[in-house]
């Protein structure tokens, strides 16, 4: 038995925000104490800081197999452990391609053996990402796979998507769209606007993100199928959405920190770590995302972790990767948000446990009550820090963040009731 | 004011005292007999670095740093430098490591000798980086209508063609705002950049109109290079819609001049004859470029003339 006492209990989903503890047994939670300490098994003291469910991350990528350079699960799973995520939701595009059970079988072991924290992959929509045929669902499905996504391309080929939409009826789990119509993308690295037009850089539209969320949208209708938005960046992508919400159709949408809380402006230097995919955007359409996420059309957010070498970023800015890590500064960052008064801690919480928790329908997890696992990040609201990518356990050391000052970090990450994260004592596990 | 040991990257690395002062300069030499370089600047030398083809640009420099006898190193990378496993950043650092007291570079990506300047201690001249800056070619082209107006205070300048993926056009809007001229852009809809009116640039998609109003015409080369393709239906369509052709000169004013960057598309941009019309100052530009190349080189590497 295990307890975490003097704790802030914080917890959006179940409504709570009081003093009390935590008595864990079994890696699950069997008794939430309010206003109440108890002095069971281990005690771990936290002295009145935050305790809020360990954060789910629906969109994130670890490099393996094949891009172990990168990143691996260990690696990234210390990472994820770091910045106070419990569950991380992995990518297919690895190499190979997680486009069949065996290659999510390898994973699974390479996750079992190496992972600091719980790990689910997420399969390829279409055989190979190349959007032609489908990938071997059910094999992926039955290997442990919960949620399908073609990753950064969106499933072009309207049909291919409305079939794996209807295919998908039996096994009731989410398509994950990146949405970028690939020739509107064409040879952009930038969002198109003011800036591209001054610093000379090839632009992607805001049209090229809406028209997919729209096209998608009406297959979901069409299809009845769950579609979850991943990574929006523009305000007329966000307008659709919450029309689609409006009508009750079953679409949910995430967002990431980099495009809550920077815009396109960052570009001028050419500085490839704020080379994302989709791109930063205007202003306008970073307070679109917040609004969004204030009122909920947005559902969560997601560290969108995409670990690159300086290989692949320390080139000509049209050379470069895109993407950046984000899962060691995802809430530090976002407490940005709190700390302006964009968002409150209630809403920001929920968007790293319940809400997520939500949209892949993982019942046992995203709240503090009897029978949940015993998931928990631990936050210290007052505590200023600097973003230090050197420091990242990830190995990836690309970040738009790095340098910056935010206020409120995760301090102790606990995962099935074991502490496997401490801001002092690092990785535990 | 001294320009010594400073990196040229955009126009906008200089105020416009700072323009005016090369603008005497440039006309000094230009008056002014050629005196033999001074001995001492054989101890000096300039890399040219070109990653992207040029003929000008890269002759025009070379010319400048005969002229104050500098020596030069010449390096041409035809291809992306990634492709060789090395990147662009790598061959600068190692070029600086030979120890040259400048280095010009010219590359296909916007941003590169920005980012290169922060990575090398030697100043670096930016001879045009991918659709973001030319400014030199602002500078030329600005001493040309500086030449001939004596100042830019009203000045209409009507650019045409391809502003989208112009790096003439970028730096000249910038430098001619600077001092005083005010700034209409002709061309396919599909090669105008976004919110380019939020520069304090006026757009107009009729040439014939737009060409009356002007004092300086400056016709764009259209780039086959860089087109992704979708931009225009053919070279054809282009011309008839925004080439100067003969009929079109007689709308041009009589004391208008005509500039083009070069290297001309013959027929596309502009036909031959308006080429040889005496508004034309396109060779002018040529030379002009190369004067003002070498004041510029001269001033940042504190070299004689």
């Amino acid at each position: 038995m295990i307890t975490l006492k003097n704790a802030h209990l914080f917890d959006p989903g179940t409504g709570l925000s009081e003093k009390g503890s935590v008595v864990v047994e079994n890696g699950k939670i069997v008794e939430v104490l309010k206003n109440k300490n108890a002095d069971t098994g281990k005690v771990y003291d936290l002295n009145g800081k935050h305790l809020t469910p360990g954060f789910i991350d629906l969109n994130a990528q670890l490099g393996e197999p094949g891009f172990e350079q990168n990143e691996n699960i260990k690696s990234g799973t210390q990472a994820a452990a770091a910045g106070g995520f419990t569950t991380v939701c992995s990518m297919p595009h690895s190499h190979p391609i997680n486009d069949s059970g065996f290659v999510t079988q390898y994973i699974m072991e390479k996750i079992r053996t190496q992972s600091v924290v719980r790990v689910h992959p997420i399969g390829a929509v279409s055989k190979n990402l190349e959007g032609l045929a489908m990938a071997s669902i059910d094999s992926m499905v039955r290997a442990g796979c919960v949620a399908l996504s073609d990753a950064k391309s969106s499933v072009m080929n309207a049909y291919l998507l409305r079939k794996t939409m209807e295919y998908l009826k039996t096994y009731d789990i989410p398509i994950v769209e990146h949405c970028a119509d690939n020739n509107l993308v064409g040879l952009g690295v930038m969002n198109e606007g003011l800036v591209s037009s001054q610093i000379g850089l090839r632009g992607i539209p805001h049209a090229a993100e809406d028209v997919i969320v729209s096209r998608d949208i009406s297959l979901a209708a069409h299809t009845g199928a769950r579609l979850h938005l991943a990574h929006l960046s523009s305000k007329g992508s966000i307008e659709a959405l919450a029309h689609a919400k409006a009508r009750g159709l079953k679409v949910t949408a995430e967002v990431t920190p980099h495009h809550l809380l920077l815009t396109d402006e960052e570009l001028r230097t050419y500085n490839t770590a704020f080379k994302l995919s989709p791109p930063l955007r205007t202003e306008q359409d970073r307070k679109a995302l917040v609004d969004a996420l204030r009122s909920g059309v947005i559902d969560c957010i997601v560290s969108n972790h995409t670990p690159h070498s300086e290989e692949d970023k320390d080139v000509e800015f049209e050379n470069a990767a895109s993407g950046a890590t984000g899962l060691e500064t995802a809430f530090g960052a976002s407490m940005e948000l709190v700390n302006k008064k964009e968002l409150s801690m209630e809403r920001l919480v929920e968007c790293f446990t319940t809400a997520p928790a939500k949209i892949f329908k993982f019942k046992d997890r995203g709240q503090i009550k009897a029978g949940m696992l015993a998931d928990f990040a631990v936050l210290d609201l007052g505590l200023s820090w600097t973003v230090d990518s050197e420091k990242f356990f990830s190995k990836s050391k690309y970040t738009p963040f790095n340098q910056k000052k935010f206020t409120g970090k995760v301090v102790s990450t606990f995962v099935g009731g074991v502490e496997v994260f401490n801001l002092e004592k690092g990785i535990l596990h | 004011m001294s320009l010594l040991g400073r990196s040229i990257l955009d126009v906008s690395d200089l105020n416009s005292q700072e323009v005016f002062f090369l603008f005497d300069e440039t006309k000094k030499i230009k008056r002014g007999k050629q005196n033999p370089p001074a001995l001492e600047n054989l101890s000096k030398n300039v890399a040219l670095m070109f990653f992207e083809p040029s003929t000008r640009t890269r002759s025009s420099f070379e010319m400048a740093a005969f002229k104050l006898g500098l020596r030069v190193l010449n390096l041409s990378v035809s291809e992306s430098s990634v492709k060789k496993g090395e990147t662009v950043f790598d061959t600068a650092q190692n070029i600086e490591a030979m120890r040259p007291d400048a280095m010009v570079i010219r590359h296909g990506g916007s941003g590169i000798p920005q980012q290169i300047s922060k990575l090398v201690k030697i100043p670096v001249i930016n001879a045009g980086d991918g659709f973001h800056a030319h400014p030199t070619q602002g500078l030329l082209d600005g001493f040309t209508i500086w030449e001939k107006f004596g100042n830019f205070k009203g000045l209409q300048v009507l650019i045409i063609g391809d502003i989208a993926h112009s790096r003439v056009a970028r730096s000249n809007i910038k430098l001619l705002q600077m001092l005083g001229a005010k700034i209409k852009v002709c061309g396919p809809p599909t090669l105008i950049p976004p919110l380019v009116t939020e520069l304090g640039v006026t757009v107009d998609y009729n040439l014939d109109s737009a060409l009356k109003e002007a004092d300086v015409v400056m016709a764009l080369r259209m780039q086959m290079e860089r087109q992704t393709s979708f931009q225009v239906p053919s070279l054809k369509e282009y011309s008839t819609l925004y080439g100067l052709s003969a009929e079109r000169a007689k709308l041009i004013k009589k004391d208008a001049i005509i500039l083009h960057p070069g290297p001309v598309n013959r027929g596309v941009e502009l036909v031959s004859s308006v080429l040889r019309d005496p508004r034309s100052k396109v060779m002018e530009q040529v030379h002009n470029g190369l004067l003002v190349r070498t004041v510029l080189l001269s001033e940042v590497m504190g070299v004689k003339r």
